[in-house]
This record gives structure tokens, sequence and C-alpha cells, in this order.
């Protein structure tokens, strides 16, 4: 289960940002998973729960996820597309290289702390 | 904390195991995070005193960003040691182990074969490889289910790769979460043999799309199970149109010139 590898990751992370800024606690996590970045985000979420509870710093965050649905590119006909899946077609043309522009996104966005 | 499955007991961490040395290393949990130490929480508790104002820090971080890091700085220490890195993927029980003995033999005379084993548990694999005769290293990921860089990191300072060669890195089977961490390869192979479903690349698409070469093994076993070649090589090229394909069998041989063509021939090899 890699979402505890990613949750663990993310804390990790805020807590960084956390110590820098002098912040006494982590309130909130805000980030950004792709829909095509291999993260269930369930997975994540009950992993975060279990994972938050190893530092006082983040053991009452919540975790925010901004779902990043996904969007190709058809190097024919240019045009620009949702994805849902790795088997992708361009709807006009049927070309199969379709670029991936964006929903593989893993990132942490913001942080809010006291 | 363990940052692979959250586990905190003993046997649960990461170890280093080389055939015929005695000493086993836990590197366990030494993924640098900071729990347990050096969080200042001696403040007074007010916490949620009127007057506390929050705020908000911008981060707009890459979660798997140290990863990564760590990656690149692995394919650049490869890179100047002309070494190509393979990281080898696939479900449990494709061949992949059967695969590397047999490469590894057929290979000796001409080219240099240094293996990284991952599996959750036991050293049957490295065994296995030490017969061979090609140094190797045994990683035990404890509960985790997929190698890092930085397990890389640390398996090649124990094992000195030589210039010049092939490192074999065999992923803890499983199609799933070894997608996502890069090691710093220079290619990754995925494995699936015709004991298992034709629509696996379907199934397990990140894991295809994320490959450069599939290798669809046990060629030798087709007459007996409801395996359909072309539909499984469609499927795979659908996920991932650049993905080269190549059967074989690892027990009788078949079709293993060409794996072995392409093991030659890869650019990032330049004895």
């Amino acid at each position: 289960m890699h979402e505890m590898s990613i949750a663990a990751n993310i804390l990790e992370i805020a807590e960084q940002q956390a110590a820098q800024a002098q912040a006494r606690i982590i309130n909130r996590i805000e980030v950004e998973v792709g829909l095509l970045a291999g993260v269930e985000i369930s997975a994540l979420e009950f992993c975060f729960e279990t994972a938050r509870m190893m530092s006082d710093l983040t053991s009452s965050s919540a975790l925010v996820i901004h779902p990043v649905a996904g969007r190709g590119r058809c190097p024919d006909c240019r045009l620009d597309f949702p994805v849902e899946f790795f088997v992708v077609l361009c709807p006009v043309c049927g070309q199969t290289n379709v670029k991936i522009l964006q929903g593989r996104e893993l990132k942490v966005r913001s942080i809010n702390v006291d | 904390m363990c940052d692979h499955c959250g586990c905190d007991g003993p046997g649960q961490e990461v170890t280093y195991h080389r055939p015929g040395q005695d000493k086993h290393h836990h590197e366990g949990h030494e993924h640098s995070h900071d729990h347990s130490h050096n969080h200042d929480h001696n403040h007074d508790h007010g916490h949620g005193s009127a007057d506390s104002a929050s705020r908000t820090l911008d981060i707009e971080q890459d979660i798997l960003l140290k990863n990564r890091l760590l990656a690149e700085r692995n394919r650049g220490w490869l890179m100047a040691k002309d070494i190509l890195a393979l990281n080898l993927v696939s479900s449990p029980g494709s061949g992949k182990t059967t695969l590397l003995e047999r490469t590894i033999v057929d290979l000796k005379s001409e080219l240099p074969f240094f293996v990284i084993e991952g599996d959750q548990q036991t050293l049957n694999d490295a065994a296995r490889i030490d017969a061979t005769g090609a140094p190797v290293i045994q990683i035990n990921t404890g509960s985790g289910c997929h190698l890092d860089a930085e397990m890389i990191q640390r398996a090649c300072r124990e094992l000195s790769p030589a210039t010049g060669s092939i490192l074999m890195i065999e992923n803890v089977g499983n199609l799933v979460c070894p997608a996502l961490f890069d090691l710093g390869e220079s290619a990754k192979v995925v494995v699936i043999s015709v004991t298992e479903g034709d629509d696996k690349p379907l199934k397990y698409s990140h894991m295809f799309a994320a490959s450069d070469l599939c290798l669809i093994n046990k060629v030798d076993l087709l007459p007996y199970v409801d395996f359909d070649l072309e539909k499984c090589e469609q499927a795979a090229r659908a996920v991932n149109p650049q993905l080269k394909i190549l059967r074989i069998s690892a027990k009788t041989g078949e079709g293993l010139n060409h794996w072995y063509d392409w093991l030659r021939e890869h650019p990032d090899r330049k004895a």
C-alpha cells in the first residue's frame, strides 16, 4: 500500500515547512492528487488518519485533497480533451499517442498553521 | 514509523543481506523523518486561544520530490559508471528470478551482472542468484510493498557494481506500488506470464504505462492456458504505444536471444 508512503511524505513536507515557520500546530494540509497519479484517494485518507498521530504537530491536522482531472493533447490535431484512463484515443482522429497534460500531480499545495 | 507501512514494531524494518556474509544491516526506520525527536512542543498549550492567528503557507511541493531527487542522484552515479540499471517489475510468480538466473548463466562470459533482489521476506532469491556466481544483495522490505531510491542508494554502496556492468534490480512482486517510485534506473522492464490474465495491461495500466520493455514469459505453456497473446499485446500497446514487447520462455529459452540483443545494444552501457 504505497499510500502510506505518500501520507508519510506529505506529513514530512508539512512538518518541515511548519518548523521553518516556527508554527506550533498544523491545522490543515491541502494537497493536489491527479486522478492519473496511481494514488487511491480513500486509501490515502485512511493512511493519513494513522500517520498524522505520530507527531504532536500533525495529530489534529485535517487533510484536504483537491483531485486534478486528467487531460491529454493529441499530437496530430492539437486537441485538448479529458482523459480518465491510460487507454486514450483522440476523440477526433483516433491517434493513440496522446500526451498527458495533467492528472499525474502529487503535490502539497499549502498548510494552515497556528 | 516506517514510511512504507506505518508499522513501528521490530521485524518490519528494511534489512540488507549479502549471501556468505553473516551481518544483517537493519536500515529500518532511518527514512529521515524526525518523529519522536526535536518537535519542540514544550510551549504553553494555548492552541485554541482567541488571539492565536492562523496562517496559510503556500508550499507547492511535489510529494515524491525526495524520492525523485535521490533517484536522480542514483541515475547520475550509474551513468558515470556506464552501468545499465534495469528495474524488473511484475506480479509475484511471473518468473523474474528464473529469467535472471538464465540470463546471467547464458551471458556471464560476455556481460558482467550485479543483482539487487527485493522481497518482503526471505533470502531465497539472493541465494538463487548467488548460485549463478553474480554478486547479489537482498533487500527485505518487511511490510513495504516496493523498493525506493534510498534503498537502491544503500544497496549500491554495499554491492559496488562495476563500471560497464548491468545492474538488475528485481523489485517486490507487485504491479501497483513500484510504478510510482523511480529508483534511478535506465529502464523499467515489466514481466507478465501467460498463466496470468491477458487483460493485465488494462487492469494495471500504471505499470505498463511506466515501462519501456514488456517480456511475456512462459510462452511454452500457451497450449495449456487460455491466454490470447495478440489480445495481451494489443492491450499493452493501447496503454503504452511506445512499449517494446518480446515473447519469451525463461525455462525453454525460446525468444531469449531477442532479450539478450536488447541488453547488448542498450545505449546506457558503454563498456
